[in-house]
């Protein structure tokens, strides 16, 4: 005998399209002010990464990972979050990591090499930027399960590309938070490409959102060039998980405009009609076009914003340009709590020569 | 005074450490229920119950891994990799991740875990279950290393490890798990990581070691006709250059036993730091021995790959003698 023992099915969630309509009937509840700060954080989330990617041609910053196309992600899931919950990025998060807390200028400290650019604010939940793919996805579950552990309501949100599903810590992030139902929220930012490397060559799978299934957690695909469908499920996800419901693994489908980093040249293996027809799906001006039919945007205002959020990285970039270099001797100071006397001898020799 | 053995040593600073600190954790493959595979945390599911003390999938990655986010949020995991030969798909997180959360952050965050792991060879196991891969955490920035080689040092070392700021790799020689029992006090204690023993006083010859080599070494010169100092690291990462240096000027002879491979093994480097510190000291050169740099051999043909009473005494006679 052959039988069926379990069906599957797998949502999406598409409320704003690339003209900027609105499906009412799944429209979260937002205020006008949210709006406009959704929109202002995209904003300024696009002009930190613009200034980013001159500098870095300029040679006054390293190599940089820019965020270009992906901000209706990163704004819109990181905006859900509560002042309590922990916030987990690989290294394509900068405007959620702003938008949480963190000074751009440090931001930019970092990325220019200087590592006092990830002294994190005592009252920013935001864990460093995790270089090595996948990893941090444990991290976030485990940081879940602590605050399970000591009944507190702290959720935590976690970062990753698409090439990040292929690696083993992946699965088994989630199969553990499954196991535990931990409350934390996976949120992938299914941008099309790891590098080179196209989502189609990572996995046979048709959607990456159906890898929850097999962990028998929540798994759900939106589009992640839509701000309200971002924002929409990782609330409902945050609550979900607030209330005992465990995890949610969200699949952004969104697409990086520019190259993987400053170091890559995406010419090499990405047609350019594909950055072209992206583009067209811009998820800034796709809320700017609902923004003008509900009368919350007109010239003036994007003027204004354009201005202020310009001026408050010309400022950023300012203030760590003027940032003087570290004691060299800042790079034994937190390796452990207390120098070690082999530690001691060596950074006192690197004194000696200086 | 009762007398334990190392794994109910252990035992009773895992239990007295979770009575202490509420934020004391313990979790890993059948740690829970079953105690763990050789009762390290036997009954202490039981005592804690099952918020404190869990059973984890199979994901030795994904153990370490939730471990540093937990000990971010500010608990004190106790994490158990079943056999050291997989801590290797562990490597990852430790090297990567565990290591150097204090030092990308900046000390906003910290990772003060342990991960506790049998160690070792000497029991006639499994390929991956003999091994002595304490060099690759020597060798990470960040880590500390220890290995007890005594119930009563092992009680006062999973203290330590536990309320250690940084993250700690507590190694337990499954080769002296049961062999030995000594008196063990109830009362609490604690033995500083860092710190080596001098296990027997001596001036003709020192023999540095740790592990399950310091029975070893003990047994073989009971009778011997030199004045041997036998020194217990008991810390490998950061290792107490004071007490060795010490030796060597006092002794100026120098033999290191130890089971893990030859290259880049720790004898290498207590050998140059001897040479750096110490030179002129040194009546002879240092000897090692050590294991091959092969992979460990099965059961049958073990035995000849440790370090053995014969190899001890024929380098303690080389060393004599030059």
């Amino acid at each position: 005998m052959l039988k069926t023992i379990k069906n599957f099915e797998l949502k999406r969630l598409e409320i704003l399209d690339k003209d900027g309509k609105l499906d009412k009937k799944v429209m979260p509840k937002l205020k006008k002010e949210d709006i406009k700060k959704l929109y202002e954080f995209m904003v300024l989330t696009r002009v930190f990464d613009q200034k980013a990617l001159k500098l870095q041609r300029q040679g006054r910053l390293g190599t940089y990972a820019s965020m270009e196309g992906q901000e209706a992600t990163i704004i819109g899931s990181s905006y859900a979050l509560e002042k309590q919950d922990w916030l987990f990025p690989c290294f394509r998060e900068n405007g959620a990591l702003i938008l949480r807390g963190q000074p751009m200028e440090d931001l930019y400290k970092y990325w220019g090499g200087d590592e006092r650019g990830m002294n994190i604010p005592k009252n920013v939940n935001n864990f460093p930027v995790a270089i090595p793919v996948g990893t941090q996805t444990l991290h976030a579950v485990g940081v879940a399960i602590g605050a399970k552990i000591k009944k507190d309501k702290t959720c935590s949100i976690v970062y990753f590309g698409d090439g990040a599903t292929s690696e083993g810590d992946f699965h088994e992030a989630l199969n553990i938070a499954g196991v535990f139902k931990a409350p934390v929220v996976f949120i992938c930012q299914n941008n099309q490409f790891a590098i080179s490397v196209s989502r189609k060559k990572q996995t046979a799978s048709e959607s990456l959102a159906q890898k929850a299934i097999a962990y028998g957690i929540n798994g759900i695909q939106v589009d992640g060039n839509d701000i309200f469908a971002v924002y929409k499920t990782t609330k409902e996800a945050l609550d979900n998980a607030r209330k005992g419901n465990g995890p949610t693994l969200i699949e952004c489908e969104t697409f990086r405009i520019n190259d993987h980093t400053t170091s890559d040249d995406a010419k090499k293996y990405r047609d350019e009609k594909l950055v072209e027809e992206w583009r067209k799906k811009d998820p800034i001006i796709r809320l700017v076009k609902y923004m003008k039919t509900v009368k919350l945007w007109n010239e003036e205002y994007g003027k204004k914003t354009s201005e202020k959020m310009n001026k408050d990285v010309e400022n950023a970039v300012l203030k760590y340009e003027n940032t003087k270099l570290p004691n060299l001797t800042d790079m034994f100071d937190f390796v452990y709590e207390e120098l070690t006397p082999n530690l001691i001898e060596q950074r006192d020799k690197l004194l000696e020569k200086a | 005074m009762a007398k334990l053995n190392l794994v109910e040593a252990i035992n009773l600073g895992l239990k007295q450490e979770m009575k202490r600190d509420k934020n004391v954790v313990i979790f890993g493959e059948d740690v829970g229920k079953d105690g763990g595979v050789f009762r390290v945390t036997d009954g202490l599911q039981k005592e804690y119950g099952e918020t404190r003390v869990f059973d984890t999938p199979l994901c030795e990655s994904g153990i370490v891994g939730i471990a540093i986010g937990m000990a971010a949020y500010g608990l004190r995991p106790v994490c158990e990799i079943q056999f050291e030969g997989f801590i290797m798909p562990a490597i990852d997180q430790i090297v990567s991740h565990a290591a150097r959360i204090r030092n990308r952050s900046r000390g906003r965050y910290t990772c003060p875990l342990v991960i506790r792991s049998p160690w070792g060879g000497g029991i006639k196991a499994l390929e991956h279950h003999s091994e002595a891969p304490e060099t690759f955490f020597i060798h990470t920035p960040g880590l500390k290393v220890v290995i007890p080689s005594t119930p009563y040092d092992a009680k006062g070392m999973i203290v330590s490890a536990i309320r250690s700021p940084d993250p700690v790799i507590f190694f337990e020689p499954k080769k002296v798990y049961r062999a030995i029992k000594e008196e063990v006090p109830e009362k609490e204690y604690t033995i500083p990581i860092g710190k080596a023993k001098i296990v027997k006083e001596g001036n003709d010859l020192t023999i540095i070691t740790y592990g399950s080599c310091v029975r070893d070494v003990i047994s073989c010169i009971e009778n011997s006709k030199y004045d041997i100092e036998v020194i217990d690291l008991r810390t490998l990462s950061p290792f107490d250059e004071e007490t060795i240096i010490k030796s060597v000027k006092k002794t100026g002879r120098i033999v290191i036993v130890h089971e893990a491979p030859k290259t880049l093994g720790l004898g290498a480097e207590i050998s140059a730091r001897i040479n750096e510190k110490a030179l002129l000291s040194l009546k002879a050169p240092v000897e090692r021995v050590t294991g091959y740099d092969i992979i460990v051999p099965l059961a049958k043909l073990e035995e000849y790959y440790r370090p053995s009473a014969k190899k001890i005494i024929n380098a303690i006679e080389k060393v004599m003698s030059f």
